[in-house]
């Protein structure tokens, strides 16, 4: 089992899961963030005091699928969250030693 | 009963004497009086009602909008909790020590208790409304100008040490200011007797001169907020400000046009100077912040509303529409000015920019007020000939700006001497600042003991 992490545009999540849900994959979890790459930030002025903002807002999904799976996960996650600028993200993938299904203990990919 | 009287007057006045014409005058001026009363009343009523709007949401929204998120409710609660203290002071002894007759700088304790003060009008102040109104719409008046003070102390100050020190002020700088500038004697009243005419439509130098400089003193003496200028704090909810500033702008009609103390044409007149300076203003400081940084700031439009506002409250009933944009614009330019550059230059941590927009702003109106004050707009004082006197430079009288310096300097002096001295007070006795670790976790926390969001419960 691997366990995908894509940290993508905010503005890109609803057609990721769309990508997502096109090739049959339902589950994830899904966490607003805040970070940043090689991306630089903005800058912000309250009444003439300036604040440099470089941790721009992300969102983070979490997935973890069949070993099998992973290479059209990644697949579908770069095409749907590419815009091709600077800021478009990245995706970390882990091995996984083992999946619960807290309901009725199932193990392995049959937890998924 | 009624029939029974309307009978009784027939038979006295009916057939054979007709009523004399002496009696239906009286009965026609009788009626034409309350006619008047009633529409002055609705409006003064009105008017009081505006004014503590601009308190209650208005001053808390656009105050707790401007502070991070830790300490969005102490900061509204300093604004409510006012509307509560200063209401009592007022009617135990505020109203008397303002608008008793007393000596030039302080009212005697004729209305102690509120006694004497009823639905009859006091002719000295307003005619032809109930004291009574003229007491709750001066209360309204009263709320607010400590309650601006606290944008310059906002997220440090101890609650117990800032209602103890707004206690001692309004009794040491307001009442004696208030009193000086609209009560009968007052030393700078200009229209019941004072010796220095200094003109103040609707609080200039006794709302916005006194707290924006006690705002500075509380700023210097208080230091900056731990981690100011390094660490962001940046407004945590503009949207909140933003609604606050539309109520105090509406609010302010009640405030400046209130201010004639009647539904009259002069109420009409500063309600259009309050109304055009406020336009002038946010178009003024946005524009000028577009130039500086290249983009018009939504907290720059609405701050420069209010700056406009300030500018032009000493003005209102004095001046033309045109005078009125260009107090309203020269406003708009000064106190961005002052925010976004000489705040950063002198280094105090005037949190909300109290001193900046009321201070300045209230300064520059109360002097711009001896330019464009007019007797084509307020005949109300007359020269030694019974002529409307010549009110400011417009007029021919630059000698009024030379008035208006002394009220400016009288106020100055009052707030910040004052202030300080309260502050020595406050701090033997309670200790005016918060703890470090309090500051840090937020007031809303350590002083109340409560959050203002909860989302995810």
């Amino acid at each position: 089992m691997k366990k995908i992490e894509a940290i993508i545009q905010p503005f890109k999540l609803d057609e990721v899961k769309e990508a997502l849900k096109g090739i049959g994959i339902d589950g994830m979890t899904v966490s607003e963030v805040r970070g940043h790459g090689r991306q630089k930030g903005h800058k912000e002025i309250y009444r003439g005091h300036e604040y440099k903002v470089d941790l721009l807002p992300k969102v983070k999904m979490e997935m973890v699928v069949p070993d099998e799976r992973s290479g059209e996960v990644l697949k579908a996650i770069t095409d749907s969250a590419r815009t091709g600028k600077i800021g478009d993200g990245k995706i970390f993938v882990y091995e996984v030693m083992e999946a619960v299904r807290i309901r009725n203990d199932e193990r392995g990919n049959a937890a998924l | 009963m009624y029939a029974l009287n309307l009978l009784l007057l027939n038979t006295v006045t009916g057939n054979d004497m007709p009523l004399s014409l002496q009696t239906r005058l009286e009965a026609m001026e009788s009626a034409t009086r309350s006619a008047q009363s009633a529409g002055d009343n609705a409006w003064m009523l009105v008017s009081a009602a505006l004014v503590l709007m601009m308190t209650g949401p208005g001053l808390a929204l656009f105050y707790g909008g401007l502070v991070r998120k830790k300490n969005v409710l102490s900061t509204m609660m300093q604004s409510f909790i006012l509307m509560a203290l200063v209401t009592v002071l007022w009617a135990l002894a505020g109203y008397s020590l303002a608008f008793g007759e007393g000596s030039p700088f302080l009212g005697d304790l004729r209305y102690l208790l509120l006694q004497g003060v009823s639905g009859a009008p006091n002719a000295d102040y307003a005619a032809t409304i109930p004291q009574q109104t003229f007491m709750v719409y001066q209360l309204m008046f009263a709320i607010i100008t400590p309650a601006l003070i606290c944008g310059a102390f906002a997220e440090r100050m101890k609650f117990s040490a800032m209602m103890l020190f707004m206690t001692l002020w309004i009794f040491l700088v307001y009442f004696p200011m208030a009193h000086m500038v609209w009560g009968k004697g007052g030393f700078l009243n200009a229209f019941l007797g004072g010796r220095i005419p200094c003109l103040d439509f609707a609080g200039g130098t006794v709302v916005h001169i006194t707290s924006g400089v006690s705002a500075l003193v509380c700023a210097l003496y208080l230091g900056k907020r731990h981690g100011y200028p390094h660490e962001p704090m940046k407004p945590h909810s503009l949207v909140l400000s933003f609604i606050g500033a539309c109520l105090l702008w509406v609010g302010w009609f009640g405030f400046n046009a209130g201010s004639a103390l009647g539904a009259s044409g002069l109420a009409s007149s500063a309600f259009v100077a309050t109304h055009f300076a406020a336009a002038a203003a946010a178009l003024g400081w946005a524009v000028a912040e577009w130039i500086k940084n290249g983009k018009p700031s939504v907290l720059g439009a609405i701050s420069g509303s209010v700056a406009g506002l300030v500018a032009v409250t000493p003005a209102a009933g004095f001046v033309k529409p045109m005078s009125a944009l260009a107090i309203g614009l020269a406003a708009g330019i000064v106190c961005y000015f002052m925010v976004a550059w000489v705040k950063h230059r002198a280094g105090y941590d005037d949190s909300l920019d109290a001193f900046g927009v009321h201070g300045a702003g209230g300064t520059l109106g109360a002097i711009l007020t001896g330019v464009f004050a007019t007797n084509a707009v307020n005949d109300a004082l007359k020269d030694a000939a019974g002529r409307p006197a010549a009110l400011g430079w417009v007029d021919g009288n630059a000698g009024q700006v030379v008035n208006q310096l002394t009220g400016c300097a009288l106020a100055w002096v009052l707030a910040a001497a004052g202030t300080w001295v309260i502050l020595k007070v406050c701090d033997a006795l309670l200790g005016v600042r918060v703890d470090p670790e309090h500051e840090i976790q937020g007031l809303d926390l350590s002083l109340h003991g409560e959050e203002g969001y909860l989302l995810e419960v």
